[in-house]
């Protein structure tokens, strides 16, 4: 094999982390920002030289130096449009803590960039137990992050979220030990081929759900999520949002339906019983919610639950959907909590009442919160609407009544949405402070218009991002399509009255 | 095998024994002003046992067992040795409690574990473990001016001793049914059914045995000994003696009991999950760090235990592989309490004390830390692997409830290690410490801390083949 790439893109960042411990703040600084926008450049040239339509997993590296698992490494479509997302988001992210982040800044940046290369190690892990070692040890710098940058209440946030996810996971763990003696490999290909009993495959299923369920999150394991979101810094907020959450999907589509594609199907009514939950529950939470940043991670819950409804629709265009969903989702809730720091930097403060009037004196800081609250409530042409629409037509193959509910939850999203827009940009400004507030920076606009030109592309030309995409939908499809669930929409055109039959209610009871 | 061979299978317990023996004498005639020197020459006989181990075969007329498990464990148990007495004289000169019996007493204990590991015998086993506990009464209350040290000297005694009565009262029940004292006869004797005099024994000496790990519900004493005793010598205690006994009680379990495994897995299976729930639930109020570390070996134990509740060959490989790690977690961390020193010198042991360190000292704060995450099992460090290797081995054997329960609880026992860190790293800074000052001590805590770093992982391939071979000596 050639130039290992994704060894590189886990190591130099790894590199540039124990490096800029050593540094001053601005020299952190400006090493962080230059790792990152390098790592950027080899996603692009990972998207550039990525084979559509060739092997299914491509750029592969093994190297058998643990013993009892590898140092492998390899992609596929999916996990190249996630590293590129997470590449993508990293050095908006130093960009965005860069004046806002004054204590312990090259600690903070090597937490960063040591974050960034677990990401991408997770997405680019082809071993088992490689991908679990990623996946846990996340959980290190986050838990720091959260911690000492965080806001007031950071303490409580930082445990709630440790011990949260690694109980969710160390059940994953046993379900791993068990599966790599039944399949004699760790090696993740081969596992997605690997046909698990049936009886067994119940039980992995749900070990594995407890971590992906924690990590998505999923209601009603959600719960760390906002605590986590709103101590967060801005950054952090951003990266958890943009490609931590991500993890749980990926790791539905990596292991629970390929590998488990049986219990999959049989546990269809938990998953879409609490995502239906989820969707209508979170929105409601989110919309009295009197924190911004909490408003924002509530919505995050409800979008994620589109992601598990499409996955689980068992088709095209549910799963496509779905992958879509959580691309979108990462740029615009991320931009979202980047216009929330943006004059939580201002007005120290996410409290929404505090504010008003902003498109008096913010102008374009108001058209860009705009452009993104509409791109979250799925206006078509915005990235979030092509998801939503094809995993919701996805979910209606599979069960209409999941697919009516879900809907809801995209006509409350325009509610708590609009009504934050509302409360905040427009009216009279809270206090002297608020209409004193100066317009964004040239940095700010660094960060914002990057996410705002990937949005629009995103949401007018999905297929640049679907194409790579495509070919591993149809290799899970082919695993997972056996088992499908009938579904209780049987549409048919030109019919003059569609016979309607109701499957034995199962999904809708919760 | 003639006598003369069977001396030289125990050539690392002999040249331990001339050493002491010597520098008992120069500690007699030279004074306090040799500790130095007798330190030293304790940490060379050290070496020099280590370097003549490598004898095979049966001495004593199968009292005395020299295989790779034997050497494995000897050689762990050596490294403990060697690294806690270097940790130990600044620390007792800065007391002023310099003694030249210490390291004489040290070597000593050493040569009663490693006639506790090689031991084929119930006999040889109990002579090596009251050789090894007599040491170590009196070096937990060597500073024997100091109320703690002493109280922590008497309550291991009086409760070591009980122990010792319990595990001799099981030897004489097992030697009473089976009619003999040697591991493979009993074995042979426990092969056509357990009855309930060997039942009883069974349990009697695991009780014993559990005592000497500190394993739940028989260790009461540990916290009160950590905290009591010198720190030097809690940092022995927390190593050398746990792997000892560990070994002991997996050959105890393997040779002598492997015929029965049903009648002792459920005991430690039992035992291990009530180490592993009651160790992170106790250390959670701890405000000594001594006392949390104290919590945090009993928590080890459960998962030790769960390695060799599997009762199989990966079972016992994964068993070892995971004491090296706790090794080396323990010695770096208790070097690390060794620099918690306040302004003036004086030891600190209050966690609280301990707030901010990560902006007084950074790399005292990043290796203590990495211990901590290590020690929680938290990838990629080298903590997490330990865990690993022994729930494998649980699954493989069909553990599985075992393998669950145990690892969720894990997320407890994070808690606490989690406290640690956020005290370090969230926490405003309060006092601070005395700079470091020692070399021994910085280097201790920078190569323990780089091995159970992820650059720990390279060395995976060949623990696993050390420990396979170790494990293999005993099927």
């Amino acid at each position: 094999m050639s130039f290992p790439i994704l060894s590189t893109m886990i190591l130099l960042p790894i590199a540039a982390a124990l490096l800029t411990i050593f540094l001053s703040a601005q020299a952190a600084r400006v090493t962080a920002l230059g790792t990152t926008l390098v790592l950027l450049g080899l996603g692009i040239l990972l998207w550039d030289g990525f084979d559509i339509g060739g092997p299914q997993w491509q750029f592969v590296e093994n190297a058998p130096i643990f013993g009892r698992f590898a140092w492998a490494l390899g992609i596929d479509g999916i996990a190249l449009m996630l590293i590129v997302l997470s590449v993508f988001l990293m050095p908006i992210c130093i960009l965005a803590s860069w004046d806002s982040i004054e204590k312990r800044v090259p600690e903070y940046m090597a937490a960063f960039l040591l974050m960034e290369a677990l990401m991408i190690g997770v997405f680019a892990a082809q071993d088992m137990f490689l991908f679990y070692i990623f996946f846990e040890a996340g959980l290190i710098p986050m838990y720091l992050i959260i911690g000492i940058w965080g806001g007031a209440d950071r303490i409580k946030a930082s445990y709630k979220f440790f011990l949260y996810t690694l109980l969710g996971s160390l059940l994953m763990l046993v379900a791993m030990l068990w599966m790599s003696r039944e399949a004699g490999t760790t090696d993740i290909p081969s596992l997605m081929q690997y046909n698990f009993p049936v009886e067994a495959q119940t039980w992995l299923w749900l070990a594995f759900f407890a971590s992906f369920a924690v990590k998505m999150p999923m209601w009603p394991v959600h719960t760390w999520l906002p605590d986590a979101h709103v101590q967060a810094p801005t950054a952090g907020s951003v990266i958890l949002a943009g490609v931590l959450l991500k993890m749980g999907g990926y790791g539905f589509i990596r292991f629970s339906l390929p590998m488990f594609p049986e219990a999959s199907a049989q546990l269809v009514w938990l998953v879409f019983g609490m995502s239906m939950i989820a969707v209508v529950y979170t929105s409601l939470v989110a919309l009295v919610q009197q924190d911004m940043k909490k408003l924002i991670a509530y919505s995050s819950v409800a979008h994620m639950a589109f992601v598990t409804i499409g996955l689980f629709a068992f088709n095209r265009q549910g799963i496509e959907g779905a992958l879509l969903v959580m691309l979108a989702h990462g740029l615009v809730s991320g931009a979202l909590f980047l216009c929330v720091g943006i004059i939580y930097d201002r007005l120290h403060t996410r409290e929404i009442a505090r504010y008003g009037g902003l498109s008096n004196n913010m102008p374009y800081y108001a058209i860009f919160f705009l452009f993104f609250t509409m791109a979250s409530i799925g206006l078509p042409g915005l990235a979030n609407f092509v998801g939503e629409f094809l995993a919701l037509v996805g979910a209606y193959k599979a069960n209409s009544w999941v697919a009516a509910v879900a809907t809801t939850g995209i006509i409350l999203g325009a509610a708590y949405m609009l009504y934050l827009y509302r409360r905040v940009a427009f009216g009279t400004a809270a206090g002297e402070d608020t209409a004193s507030m100066r317009d964004m920076t040239p940095r700010e606009w660094l960060t914002l218009a990057p996410i705002a030109a990937a949005t629009l592309w995103m949401g007018v030309y999905p297929e640049s991002f679907m194409a790579p995409m495509r070919n591993d939908v149809t290799a899970l499809l082919a695993r997972i399509e056996r088992t499908a669930p009938a579904g209780d929409a049987q549409l048919k055109m030109g019919a003059a009255k569609p016979a309607q039959t109701h499957s034995a209610a199962h999904g809708e009871a919760h | 095998m003639s006598i003369v061979d069977s001396l030289l299978l125990t050539l690392p317990e002999l040249v331990l024994t001339g050493a002491a023996l010597a520098l008992m004498l120069v500690a007699a005639f030279v004074g306090d002003k040799a500790t130095r020197f007798v330190t030293l020459a304790a940490i060379a006989a050290l070496i020099g046992a280590g370097m003549s181990l490598g004898g095979r075969g049966v001495g004593f007329d199968g009292l005395y067992s020299a295989d790779a498990f034997s050497d494995f464990t000897k050689l762990l148990i050596y490294l403990a040795a060697g690294v806690s007495l270097l940790l130990s004289t600044r620390f007792f000169a800065a007391e002023d409690r310099l003694r030249a019996e210490y390291p004489v007493l040290v070597l000593l204990a050493t040569v009663g574990m490693g006639m506790m590991v090689s031991a084929t015998n119930l006999l040889t086993l109990y002579v090596g473990l009251e050789m090894q506990s007599l040491a170590a009464y009196v070096l937990a209350s060597f500073m024997r001016k100091d109320v703690r040290s002493a109280e922590a000297g008497l309550k291991y005694f009086v409760l070591g001793a009980l122990a010792s009565g319990i595990l001799l009262y099981g030897i004489s029940l097992l030697y009473g049914f089976s009619g003999t004292t040697d591991y493979h006869a009993i074995a042979r004797s426990l092969a056509d059914g357990v009855n309930m005099g060997e039942l009883f024994g069974i349990v009697f000496v695991l009780a014993g045995l559990s005592f000497k790990i500190a394993a739940v519900p028989f260790h009461m004493w540990t916290p009160d000994v950590y905290e009591g005793a010198p720190t030097p010598v809690t940092t022995y205690f927390g190593t050398a003696p746990k792997v000892a006994a560990v070994a002991l009680l997996v050959r105890v379990t393997i040779e002598a009991m492997g015929s029965a495994v049903a009648s002792w897995q459920q005991i430690l299976i039992f035992t291990s999950l009530a180490s592993i729930i009651l160790g992170a639930v106790g250390a959670i109020g701890q405000t000594n760090i001594k006392r949390l570390l104290a919590y945090s070996s009993i928590n080890n134990i459960g998962f030790v235990l769960v390695g060799l509740a599997a009762g199989t060959e990966a079972g016992v490989s994964a068993t070892l592989t995971y004491m090296v790690i706790y090794v080396l977690m323990t010695l770096g961390s208790f070097a690390c309490v060794l620099q918690m020193r306040g302004a003036n010198g004086v030891h600190v042991e209050d966690i609280q004390s301990l707030a901010g360190l990560s902006r007084r000292q950074p790399a005292l704060a990043a290796a203590f830390a990495i211990f901590m995450f290590s020690l929680a099992g938290i990838p990629p460090l080298l903590g997490f692997w330990a865990k690993f290797v022994v729930f494998d081995a649980a699954v493989a054997a069909g553990l599985m409830p075992l393998a669950a329960i145990g690892i969720a609880a894990s997320t407890i026992g994070a808690f606490y290690y989690l406290k640690v860190v956020k005290i370090m790293y969230f926490d405003e800074p309060t006092a601070e410490f005395a700079p470091v000052s020692s070399y021994v001590e910085s280097g201790v805590i920078a190569l323990t801390a780089v091995a159970v770093s992820p650059i720990g992982y390279l060395a995976i391939p060949m623990l696993g083949a050390a420990t396979a071979i170790a494990a293999k000596a005993l099927f």
